[in-house]
C-alpha cells in the first residue's frame, strides 16, 4: 500500500504546532499502525529528518501507552482495539490518514502525538485504592466469598487500561468513564466498601479540579474504548457520588 | 571476591522465619530519615515502593512510561501461582517449591525457592484485600486453573488480564502512599547510572525523558526493579522499552551479573509475518489446558498447506502428528515451556512448520469443542444434538474462557481461530539470568538491591508458567521490605546523601558525555539498524538452541557490531528534548555489551540446562542433558570489554531435593 | 449536599432533575392541547382551570420557570465549561462513528427550543400574565366569543403559515432533544434503566408523539380555522 499520512507536529508544549503530510510506500496490510510509524520514523531518521514522537510500550493492547487519534477516532476505526492493535488491513491503498494526538486541555501536548496523561494518576492518587498494608497478615483470601456477578463485573470494570481514548473522544473532554471504571471495580467489591463514600467524593473532586468537562451520556467514549468500558460504570459512579452526599 | 550467598543456618523451613526474627529492625521514627530510590514500577518495584514507603521509608520511584501502572508486568496474561491447596488436590509448601527446582532444571537456589513458595499463599491474601478481582466460582470463592509443568491446579487468574490486576493492585497501593507523599513519583525518567560512594550504592543520575535534564538522586539504598533483557534478541514479547540498562549499569559498577545465557522462550507466540514486525505476541500458556498442539504427518501435507491447497481441518486424526502427546504422554500438551518450544522448533526444523516461514505449529481447539459441547448438550439435556449444535455449544465455553486471547488472535492474524486451528511459535518471553544477588536480594554492591525478574532469581535455568509475577510480589511485598530493614540499621545516623559530591560530579560526567557522544554523532544507520541486527545474531546462534562454532561466532560478530555503533550510529535530535531515538541508543548500546556476554557464558556452560540448550549435550532422544560439574550459578565480574569478565562461581546445593534427571514423559 | 451540586455529576443531576419535571410537564401540556381538537369545550374548561387555580398559578407556575430557566442557564454553564476542557480541537473528528448527531448537539437543539419558546412567551405566556395580572381580568371570558376565549385565541394564533412553520421547525428540534434526554437523564441520575431496551424504546416513542402531536395540533387548526 502507498500512503498519505497528515500528522499533527509540535516540537513541544510551548509551539504552535500543524499537520505536516508525509508518504509512506510499499506498506504491508499485515502491518499494525505502529509499525507503519516505525517505517515513517525509519524513513526519516536515514533522511537526517526527526522522527515522529509518539507514545508506545507492549504494543500488545495492555499497558494503555499509544494515544493516536487516526481519521477521526481513537486508536483508529477499528473496535476493541488500542492503536498498536490496529492493523493495516483496517486501509486501502492510497489513503490518506490524518493522525493527532489525544486533545483535551487536561493532556497538553508533550510532543508531537505524545500527550501528558498525568492527570489519570493524579485521580488515582485521590482514592483510587483499598487502605491496606502489605503484613502478609490480612485474612485468608477465601474468608470473604463474592459473588460470581459482582466479582466479574469488578473485573470488567477493572480491565480499564487507562489509555485516555475516552476523554479523546468525548466532545466535553470528559473522564467519567475512567473514573467511574476505578469507582466502580471498589464499589463492587465488600472490601471497597469502607472508604466507599470518601473514594468517590474525593475521586470527583480531583477529576473536575483537574479540569475535565461533564458527561453528556452521548456514549462515544464506550464505542471508542478498547476495552469495551460500559457507560453502566458512569451511571454506578452517579449513583454513587448521590449515595456517599446524602 | 568470595560469593557469598548468605543463606541463613537450620532446617530448610524455618531458615525465613529465624532470619526474620532475628535481623535488625528500624525503629518508625529513624526510617522518616532514611530514603530508598527504587528504579521500575512493576510487580517487583511497585510493591516494594509501596510496602517501603507504608513502613516509613522515603521512597522515589522511577518509571520510563508515563505512569507506574504500564510497567511491562501489566502484560501477564495467565496467572499467579500459590500454594494455597484450595482445590485440594495436594499442593503444598513443598511442592511448589520443588515444582519450581524441578521446572528450572535444578539451577536455582534451595533457600531463595523455598522462602518464595512459603510467602506465595500471602500474596493471594494481600491482594484480594487490595481488591484485586480474582476469578471466583459460582460458590464465590476462588477460582484455580492449571499450568505447565506441574500435576496441581495452583494457579489464580483474573480473565487472561492477571499481570493488569495485579500490576494495578501495586499500582493502587503505591498511589495511596504518593498521596501521602511517602512516595515520590519521577515518571518519564530513566536510570542511566548508580553512584557508589564509600563502596556503598548511595544514588543514581536519571534523565528527564521529557526535557532531557540530568538529574541526581541520593538514598541510602537503591533497588534495581527493572525487569528482564529479552529485547536483546529485538524481536520478543516484551514491551518496546524493555531493557537491560539499570541493570547493566550497576554490572558496570560492581554487581556481578547471573546466568545471562539462561532465557525462555515461550511456545505459544503469534507467529511472526515480515521483516518489518517490531514484536511478537504472547498467547497465555493457559490456552495449552485445552488445546492440542500438532503439525502434519506427511511433508506433501505440509507442502500442500503452505501452498493454500489444503486446510488443516481437512487432515484426518491420522494425519496429524499430536507431537507432544507423543513424545511426553504423562505432560502431554503441558509440558514446561523449554521442552514445548524445543519440540516445535524441532518439528519446523524438520521441515513440518505450516505457515510460509515454517516456522509455526498448531495448536487446535477442536476436541475441547466437542469435549465441552457433550459435557453442555448432557446439562442442557439435549438428546441427540448434531456435530455443528455439540461445536456451537463447545464454542461457547471456550469463548468464555480465552474469549480474549481468540479475539486478540483473530485481530493480528485475521484469521478465526474457532473455524481454523491457531499457528503458534516460540518467541522469546522471559529471561531467567540477571543481576547476581544474595538471600537478602543485595547484589555484590552493599546496598544496591534486585528483585523481580530484574535479578537472577528463584527460577533457575527455567520458569514455570504463572511463577514471574508470583516471584515479583514476593520479592516487592515480603521479602526486600525485611532484608532492606537488616541493611539500613546501619544507616540510622547517616542523614541526608549529598549530591554534589565527587562520585555524582564522575557518574553524571560520565553519562553526559556518552549523550553528547550519540547527538554529535554523524553517522549513517538508525538505532534500529543495530537493534535489529543484533537480535539476528542473538536469534540465530545464542536462540532455542546453541552450539560452540555459533557461539563464538557470536561473540566476535556481536563484538564487530557494537564497534560499529559506536562509529556509525546515527541519533537525530537534540539531547535537551524528549527523543526517544536517544533514549533508545542508550539501551542498544547496553544490549550491545549484554548480548555478547550472553553468549559467552552460553559458550562456558557446556550442558543443557532449561532454556540453555547446547547441542553438544543432548540425550539419544533429544532431551536436554544436565552436567554434574556445572551445577553452579555463572556470576559475571566487569573487567572492561564483555570478553574481558570473569566467572565467579556459586556452588547450588541440594539437601532437600534429590538431583534427577528432569523428566515429563 | 450543597457540595454536590458544585460537583460535575451534582450538576449533571439536577439538569436531569429539572429534565424529568419538563417532560412531565410536555406530557400534560399536551394532553391538555390536543383536546382542543377533539373537544374546545373540554379544551376551555381544563385551560380555564389552569389558567386560573391557585395552585397551578402561584406554586406550579413558579416552579416551571425556575425549571426552564434553570435548565438553560444550567445547560449553558455546562456547555461553557465543557467547551473550556476540550482544548484545541481536532482537524479530523469522526463523530459520527461513535455517537448520534443529536447527542453531541444538545446545546443546539436547546438554543431553537429557547428561541421558541420566547415566541410561545410572546404569542400566549405575556397576553395571558397581561391579561390576567397587568388587567386583573380573571372571567376568561372574551369579548364577542361564546364561552371561554382560550379556543378562539388558540386557534387564531395558527392563522399564520410561518409561525405554524416556525413551530414546526421548534417541535422538529425538541424531539431531537428528547430523543437523546430522556433516557440521558435516567442515566445522569445514576439509573441503568435508560440502557435498557424498552426504556430506550419509550424514550423513542415519548420524543416522536410528543413533537408530533404539538405539530399536528398547529397544522390542525391552520388548515381548519
Amino acid at each position: 500500500m502507498n500512503l498519505t499520512l497528515k500528522i499533527w507536529r509540535q516540537s513541544d508544549a510551548n509551539d504552535k504546532g500543524k499537520m505536516v503530510d508525509y508518504k509512506v510506500t510499499e506498506i504491508s496490510e499485515h502491518m499494525s499502525f505502529l509499525e507503519m510509524m516505525d517505517v515513517l520514523n525509519e524513513q526519516l531518521v536515514n533522511a537526517g529528518e526527526e522522527p515522529v514522537a509518539f507514545d508506545h510500550d507492549c504494543r500488545e493492547g495492555i499497558c494503555g501507552m499509544c494515544s493516536m487519534f487516526i481519521n477521526g477516532e481513537a486508536h483508529g476505526p477499528d473496535r476493541g482495539v488500542t492503536t498498536c492493535q490496529l492493523h493495516m488491513r483496517m486501509f486501502k491503498d492510497r489513503d490518506t490518514i490524518t493522525i493527532e494526538p489525544f486533545r483535551a486541555a487536561s493532556f497538553p501536548v508533550i510532543k508531537d502525538l505524545v500527550v501528558d496523561r498525568s492527570a489519570f494518576d493524579r485521580i488515582q492518587h485521590s482514592g483510587g485504592y483499598i487502605s491496606v498494608n502489605t503484613s502478609g497478615n490480612t485474612q485468608d483470601a477465601n474468608s470473604i466469598p463474592i459473588a460470581k456477578h459482582a466479582a466479574d463485573e469488578a473485573m470488567d470494570a477493572a480491565t480499564c487500561i487507562g489509555c485516555g481514548a475516552c476523554v479523546a473522544t468525548c466532545k466535553n473532554s470528559s473522564a467519567m468513564l475512567f473514573v467511574g471504571a476505578k469507582v466502580s471495580q471498589y464499589a463492587l467489591l465488600p472490601q471497597g466498601q469502607v472508604e466507599a463514600a470518601d473514594r468517590v467524593k474525593n475521586m470527583v473532586a480531583q477529576m473536575d479540579l483537574e479540569g475535565f468537562g461533564n458527561c453528556t451520556n452521548t456514549g462515544a467514549c464506550e464505542v471508542e474504548c478498547p476495552k469495551g468500558i460500559s457507560l453502566d460504570n458512569i451511571a454506578r459512579m452517579n449513583r454513587e457520588l448521590m449515595k456517599a452526599s446524602i | 571476591m568470595a560469593l557469598d550467598s548468605k543463606v541463613p543456618q537450620g532446617p530448610l523451613k524455618d531458615k525465613w522465619t529465624d532470619y526474620k526474627n532475628h535481623i535488625n529492625l528500624v525503629n518508625p521514627a529513624n526510617k522518616r530519615h532514611i530514603d530508598v530510590i527504587v528504579v521500575g514500577t512493576g510487580l517487583a518495584g511497585g510493591s516494594a515502593s509501596a510496602t517501603l514507603a507504608e513502613l516509613g521509608y522515603n521512597v522515589k520511584s522511577f518509571a520510563y512510561q508515563d505512569s507506574p501502572r504500564r510497567a511491562h508486568s501489566i502484560a501477564a496474561q495467565g496467572g499467579i501461582n500459590a500454594a494455597k491447596n484450595y482445590q485440594g488436590d495436594g499442593d503444598s509448601t513443598y511442592r511448589l517449591f520443588y515444582d519450581t527446582v524441578k521446572g528450572g532444571d535444578y539451577r536455582s537456589r534451595e533457600a531463595n525457592v523455598y522462602r518464595l513458595a512459603e510467602v506465595s499463599a500471602n500474596i493471594i491474601d494481600q491482594c484480594v484485600a487490595q481488591g484485586v478481582p480474582f476469578a471466583r466460582d459460582y460458590g464465590g470463592l476462588l477460582d484455580n486453573r492449571s499450568f505447565g509443568g506441574v500435576l496441581v491446579s495452583r494457579t489464580f487468574y483474573a480473565k487472561g488480564q492477571t499481570g493488569q490486576q495485579l500490576l494495578l493492585g501495586a499500582y493502587s497501593a503505591m498511589n495511596r502512599q504518593i498521596a501521602r507523599g511517602k512516595i515520590e513519583m519521577f515518571n518519564r525518567h530513566e536510570m542511566l547510572d548508580v553512584v557508589v560512594v564509600d563502596g556503598k550504592a548511595r544514588g543514581i543520575i536519571a534523565r528527564n525523558l521529557v526535557t532531557g535534564e540530568i538529574e541526581r538522586h541520593s538514598a541510602h539504598a537503591v533497588v534495581i526493579a527493572s525487569g528482564g533483557y529479552g529485547n536483546v534478541y529485538f524481536l520478543s514479547t516484551n514491551a518496546m522499552g524493555s531493557n537491560v540498562t539499570a541493570g547493566w549499569k550497576v554490572h558496570k559498577k560492581g554487581a556481578y551479573f547471573a546466568n545471562p545465557c539462561y532465557t525462555q522462550i515461550h511456545p505459544t507466540c503469534i507467529p511472526r509475518s515480515g521483516d518489518y514486525q517490531s514484536k511478537l505476541t504472547l498467547m497465555s500458556e493457559s490456552l495449552r489446558n485445552d488445546g492440542r498442539i500438532w503439525v502434519p504427518k506427511n511433508l506433501e501435507d505440509v507442502t500442500a498447506i503452505r501452498e493454500g491447497k489444503l486446510k488443516p481441518t481437512q487432515l484426518t486424526e491420522d494425519q496429524r502428528d499430536y507431537y507432544l502427546e507423543r513424545r511426553y504422554p504423562a505432560f502431554g500438551n503441558l509440558v514446561p515451556r523449554d521442552v514445548a518450544s524445543r519440540a516445535a522448533k524441532e518439528r519446523c526444523d524438520a521441515g513440518y512448520g505450516v505457515n510460509a516461514t515454517g516456522e509455526a505449529v498448531y495448536l487446535d481447539f477442536a476436541a475441547s469443542f466437542e469435549r465441552y459441547g457433550s459435557e453442555q448438550a448432557k446439562i442442557q439435556n439435549i438428546s441427540n444434538p448434531s456435530a455443528a449444535k455439540i461445536k456451537e455449544l463447545g464454542q461457547e465455553i471456550v469463548r468464555a474462557k480465552y474469549g480474549n486471547l481468540f479475539q486478540m488472535y483473530e485481530k493480528i492474524v485475521d484469521e478465526n481461530p474457532y473455524e481454523t486451528p491457531m499457528m503458534i511459535y516460540p518467541a522469546v518471553h522471559y529471561t531467567m539470568g540477571g543481576v547476581w544477588v544474595d538471600y537478602n536480594l543485595m547484589t555484590t554492591i552493599p546496598g544496591c538491591y534486585a528483585i523481580g525478574e530484574a535479578n537472577f532469581s528463584d527460577h533457575g535455568a527455567n520458569r514455570l508458567g504463572a511463577s514471574a509475577l508470583m516471584q515479583g510480589l514476593a520479592d516487592g511485598y515480603f521479602v526486600l521490605p525485611y532484608t532492606i530493614g537488616d541493611y539500613l540499621s546501619d544507616d540510622i545516623r547517616t542523614g541526608k546523601i549529598a549530591t554534589d559530591t565527587p562520585e555524582f560530579d564522575a557518574a553524571e560526567k560520565e553519562v553526559t558525555e556518552r549523550i553528547e557522544f550519540f547527538v554529535n554523532n554523524k553517522g549513517t544507520h538508525s538505532v534500529d539498524y543495530y537493534h535489529k541486527k543484533l537480535g539476528k545474531i542473538m536469534w540465530d546462534k545464542c536462540g532455542m538452541s546453541r552450539n560452540k562454532a555459533g557461539l563464538e561466532e557470536a561473540v566476535e560478530e556481536i563484538s564487530a557490531l557494537r564497534k560499529d555503533f559506536w562509529k556509525n550510529v546515527i541519533v537525530p535530535g537534540t539531547a535537551t528534548e524528549y527523543n526517544e531515538q536517544l533514549a533508545k541508543a542508550g539501551r542498544v548500546a547496553d544490549f550491545l555489551e549484554l548480548g555478547e556476554l550472553f553468549a559467552k557464558d552460553a559458550l562456558v556452560r557446556e550442558e543443557s540446562a532449561g532454556g540453555h540448550f547446547r547441542e553438544e549435550h543432548q540425550t539419544e532422544d533429544g532431551e536436554a542433558k544436565r552436567m554434574k560439574e556445572f551445577q553452579f550459578v555463572s556470576a559475571w565480574e566487569y573487567k572492561g570489554e564483555p570478553k574481558d569478565a570473569v566467572l565467579h562461581k556459586e556452588a547450588l546445593v541440594y539437601e532437600n531435593i534429590e538431583v534427577k534427571e528432569r523428566s515429563y514423559k | 449536599m450543597s457540595g454536590f451540586f458544585k460537583s460535575s455529576i451534582g450538576r449533571k443531576v439536577a439538569m436531569a432533575l429539572s429534565a424529568f419535571f419538563l417532560m412531565f410537564f410536555l406530557l400534560q401540556h399536551l394532553a391538555i392541547n390536543i383536546l382542543s381538537v377533539f373537544s374546545p369545550e373540554t379544551f376551555n374548561e381544563v385551560s380555564h382551570f389552569m389558567g386560573t387555580n391557585p395552585v397551578v398559578q402561584f406554586a406550579l407556575q413558579p416552579v416551571l420557570i425556575f425549571a426552564v430557566v434553570f435548565h438553560f442557564v444550567m445547560g449553558f454553564i455546562l456547555e461553557l465549561k465543557n467547551s473550556k476542557a476540550n482544548g484545541v480541537s481536532y482537524a479530523k473528528n469522526n463523530g459520527a462513528a461513535n455517537s448520534t448527531w443529536f447527542s453531541r448537539n444538545m446545546i443546539y437543539s436547546g438554543i431553537t427550543i429557547l428561541a421558541f419558546i420566547v415566541l410561545h412567551f410572546i404569542d400566549f405566556w405575556f397576553p395571558e400574565i397581561n391579561t390576567k395580572f397587568i388587567q386583573g381580568d380573571w372571567s376568561g371570558m372574551l369579548e364577542g366569543v361564546d364561552g371561554y376565549r382560550y379556543h378562539e385565541e388558540l386557534v387564531h394564533k395558527f392563522v399564520n403559515p410561518i409561525r405554524v412553520g416556525a413551530y414546526v421547525v421548534a417541535f422538529v428540534f425538541l424531539g431531537l432533544h428528547l430523543a437523546h434526554g430522556f433516557t440521558s437523564a435516567f442515566q445522569s441520575m445514576g439509573g441503568t434503566v435508560g440502557r435498557k431496551k424498552a426504556a430506550q424504546n419509550i424514550g423513542k416513542a415519548y420524543s416522536i408523539i410528543i413533537p408530533a402531536g404539538f405539530i399536528f395540533i398547529a397544522l390542525y387548526h391552520h388548515f381548519n380555522h
